[in-house]
């Protein structure tokens, strides 16, 4: 399976940086997915295509109004925002005192509701933002640098930064912490977890939306996209521990790393399967992850 | 139990009844899907490790018993039992580091599990990767376990099959071991309380689960006669699984019977109408089903019949 | 005639991260007792329970039961061995009824169900649930469901029963039934070790009294020399309080 005896180096460095864009990509994914995992201790399955939606947000943003990906990112955040606080309100909500079978498929339920329907609406084609205002790359010596990709990971730096100091810094985001720590505790102090949870579920749903509308500008878009993302996500999320956002960050960066360089190294065919088999080794020598508790 | 004796009865002489074969292939289908349910409500209705990835244990079965004949002629018969092993065997092998694993944790290592497994068959030579595998055509007969003039036959041999994972169930959820698996479910601390060995009785679990699906694999090759990972192992099967468990009622002996006699047919139905022109819509439905039933009746159908049962009492 | 050891505890230690929950404690249960362990929130209790019955991994000590060597052993094996516990979060199995309960206890001996379910009728007379035996986990009270803790871990057969805070949140009323009960079990021959807080029951029941404040063992003696020692009054109340026993 070792492919490669001679490697040279501008190659490894070349995978090093396209493992990197990834990585900041499913970092920011993960995010969401792990913030509503932290607050409420749910998985939501339907996280893949809560990212195919704002995917799809911004296509049609781009298709019958012209408008850039890029700007279109506030809508996406909104929208999905309100989608997932919804979902939240009328169904999550309603499972959360029900038993653990229940809870563990009304996701699914959700994912392959919302996949579908957008197979009805919109067909199973693929499409794809022709480039605009970012194309091309970049290029530092043998190293290429895809702009939309770079672009991509920029944003999704800032906005975890962004996510991150509103957890941090704000009345609310200091909640939805204290909320995630010590769920009693919180509720004893006053907070009204019941909103906090609905306020999670958008954020984490309103983070991944983001997360398409970057994605979108340089990723094939149809309805079944969300399914692989929203796997790995939840190795990232093992990887990183369980409701850590900090933790989610990083690991994103590493799994994007470790996909990459071991689809190099290895038979690019298996490259899921040993994302997959971070989730497991994670789980088992090191449940909390790296920076959980 | 008359109406259970009347239901009987009534399968028995189903084909000799309606000789359509559409209705006959939904009805194997049914069986094929309700063992795989009562298969998976072994392990997870009665012990609570809630697996979405048995049909890893499927195409386990699947691929065994078709390897075995393709390449080394051996009876499918032997490779059904060969199959069950092999699937215990792994089993038991990745069950074991997971003895911890509950609720939404264990619920994702399946799925990673069943991917990993997917995907390495998807690129192994030694079963012909994605291309799969095309069933060496034998004569027909009992024996060879392959019939081609008519289904009739895998049908009664199907429906043996449910009735044999029935019987283990119900063994199961009768006895010793089934008050233990329903022990583990609620708490590890309490079954330890106890003295249950829950990592002995989880792997047990686990083991006979896997076998009765790897069996259900095993006639699934000889039925359509070509497998390969896409349609034995895919990750939309075990969630199938999973939904007509739940439907029909999960920690009962009949409730994935009664969920695959109900989802079964409508989703194949609706498949053909709807479906086939590749708009969704049967899914959609379906996703929607899903949702409304894990909100307002997560007991399933059994959790119906059981209350009125109830109030009559 | 001296009473056998029943269980022999020695230099207990459970550390967590930085923290010493359990430091260097030693008490010993004679057969037949029934030794109480209190001490204020914190005081490492609960942790020591754990340690014991193999539900925590000490860092250090020696346990045995009967002369046997237990420490370290897994919770199963430890329950065979003939040491039965309740939680403090009283864990019962809710989807079943309350003779199901106990007859998952009494598999524990009698692996035939007709014959564990006749033990468990037995023990649910015993314990006073006969009436509610086909109430579900679910709902039952706080009272009845510690109440069927204590019968599923008397299901299987032990020789040491250990109770953990059997006594909080119930009324006079349901106390004063479950300090029945207790009697009634050590009656037929049981030894007993029970965390408690609420203390005129200590006092009522108890033989001996163990003490712990911040990991470690700071008293033990009979309940009257216990709770009119300065110490203890100390750890449970601060420096400014005496109290008149």
């Amino acid at each position: 399976m070792l492919a490669r005896i001679e490697i040279m180096p501008e190659q490894l460095l070349q995978q090093i940086v396209n493992g990197l864009l990834i990585g900041f990509m499913y970092s920011l994914i993960a995010i969401g997915l792990t913030l509503i995992w932290g607050v409420m201790n749910i998985v939501n399955f339907a996280h893949g295509d809560f990212l195919m939606v704002g995917m799809f947000t911004s296509f049609w943003l781009f298709s019958l109004y012209g408008l850039d990906p890029l700007f279109s990112i506030p809508i996406c955040f909104l929208l999905l925002f309100v989608m997932g606080m919804l979902i939240y309100r009328f169904i999550v909500s309603k499972v959360m005192k029900g038993p653990m079978l229940a809870q563990l498929v009304v996701t699914f339920g959700v994912s392959i509701f919302l996949s579908n329907l957008a197979v009805y609406l919109w067909t199973p084609d693929f499409r794809l933002i022709p480039p605009t205002i970012l194309q091309g790359t970049w290029e530092f010596g043998e190293i290429i640098l895809s702009i939309p990709k770079t672009v991509a990971s920029v944003g999704s730096i800032i906005t975890s930064v962004c996510l991150f100091l509103f957890l941090k810094k704000t009345k609310t985001g200091k909640a939805i912490l204290a909320t995630e720590m010590d769920r009693e505790s919180a509720l004893l102090m006053g907070i009204n977890t019941e909103r906090i949870n609905s306020l999670s579920f958008g954020i984490g749903a309103a983070l991944v939306g983001v997360a398409g509308a970057f994605l979108s500008t340089y990723y094939y878009i149809y309805p079944q996209v969300g399914g692989l993302f929203g796997l790995i996500a939840f190795s990232i999320v093992a990887l990183g521990g369980f409701g850590s956002i900090e933790g989610a960050f990083i690991a994103g960066i590493l799994v994007g790393l470790v996909q990459t360089l071991g689809g190099f190294f290895f038979d690019p065919a298996y490259k899921y399967a040993i994302v997959f088999m971070i989730y497991l080794i994670t789980i088992w020598i090191r449940p909390q992850g790296l920076l959980g508790w | 139990m008359t109406v259970g004796l009347a239901v009987m009865v009534m399968l028995l002489i189903f084909p000799l009844v309606v000789t359509q074969i559409f209705p006959l292939q939904i009805m194997i289908l049914v069986f094929m899907y309700a063992m795989l349910g009562v298969a998976w409500n072994i392990m997870g209705g009665y012990a609570g490790m809630f697996s979405f990835g048995q049909a890893a244990f499927f195409g386990i079965g699947a691929y065994t018993s078709s390897y075995l004949l393709m390449a080394f002629h051996v009876n499918p018969w032997f490779g059904l039992i060969a199959g069950g092993v092999v699937a215990a065997l792994v089993a038991a092998a990745i069950g074991y580091p997971c003895s911890n694993l509950r609720g939404h944790y264990f619920a994702i290592a399946s799925i990673a599990f069943a991917e990993i497994v997917r995907v390495y068959f998807n690129n192994w030579t030694l079963v012909n990767a994605a291309e799969g595998i095309s069933l060496p055509m034998l004569d027909e007969s009992f024996t060879n376990f392959m019939f081609h003039n008519s289904k009739v036959p895998y049908y009664y041999i199907m429906l043996a099959f449910l009735l044999l994972a029935l019987v283990v169930c119900h063994f199961v959820a009768t006895s010793k071991m089934g008050y233990y698996f329903r022990a583990i479910k609620e708490s590890h601390d309490v079954a330890e309380v106890l003295g249950v060995n829950v990592v002995r009785y989880r792997l047990i679990a686990i083991m006979v689960s896997a076998f009765l699906s790897a069996m259900a694999g095993t006639f699934y090759a000889q039925y359509v006669l070509y497998i390969d990972p896409e349609s034995v192992m895919l990750l939309a099967i075990s969630i199938q699984i999973v939904l007509l468990s739940m439907l029909g009622g999960a920690g009962s002996v009949m409730g994935p019977v009664i969920g695959a006699a109900v989802l079964i047919p409508i989703a194949e139905v609706t498949r053909v109408w709807l479906g086939h022109q590749g708009t969704g819509v049967d899914m959609l439905i379906y996703g929607f089903l899903i949702t409304i039933i894990s909100v307002y009746q997560p007991q399933g159908v059994w959790g119906i019949l059981s209350r009125i049962g109830n109030r009559i009492k | 005639m001296s009473k056998a050891i029943c269980l022999d505890v020695k230099g207990m230690t459970k550390w967590f991260g930085g923290l010493a929950a359990n430091q260097d404690i030693d008490f010993f249960v004679e057969e037949g007792e029934i030794v109480s362990i209190i001490g204020p929130n914190g005081a490492g209790k609960s942790t020591l329970f754990n340690c014991i019955t193999g539900f925590y991994k000490p860092n250090g000590g020696k346990v045995s039961f009967f002369g046997r060597d237990i420490y370290r052993m897994r919770a199963d094996k430890i329950c065979k061995l003939g040491i039965a516990r309740t939680f403090q979060v009283v864990q019962v199995i809710s989807d079943m009824t309350v003779l199901e309960n106990v007859v998952t206890g009494a598999l524990l001996r009698f692996s035939r169900i007709g014959l564990a379910t006749e033990k468990a009728l037995e023990i649910l007379a015993f314990t006073g649930l006969i009436e509610k035996k086909s109430f579900l986990g679910t709902e039952l009270t706080i009272a009845d469901k510690k109440r069927l803790e204590v019968s599923m871990a008397l299901a299987t057969q032990p020789r040491l029963l250990m109770l953990d805070e059997s006594m909080a949140g119930l009324t006079r009323v349901e106390l004063r039934a479950i300090i029945d009960l207790i009697k009634k079990i050590r009656a037929q021959g049981m030894t007993l070790v029970i965390v408690e807080h609420v203390m005129e029951a200590v006092m009522e029941i108890s033989d001996r009294v163990v003490v712990l404040n911040s990991g470690k063992k700071i008293m033990e003696g009979v309940p009257k020399e216990v709770c009119s020692s300065p110490e203890v009054i100390q750890a449970y109340l601060g420096d400014k309080y005496r109290v008149v026993c």
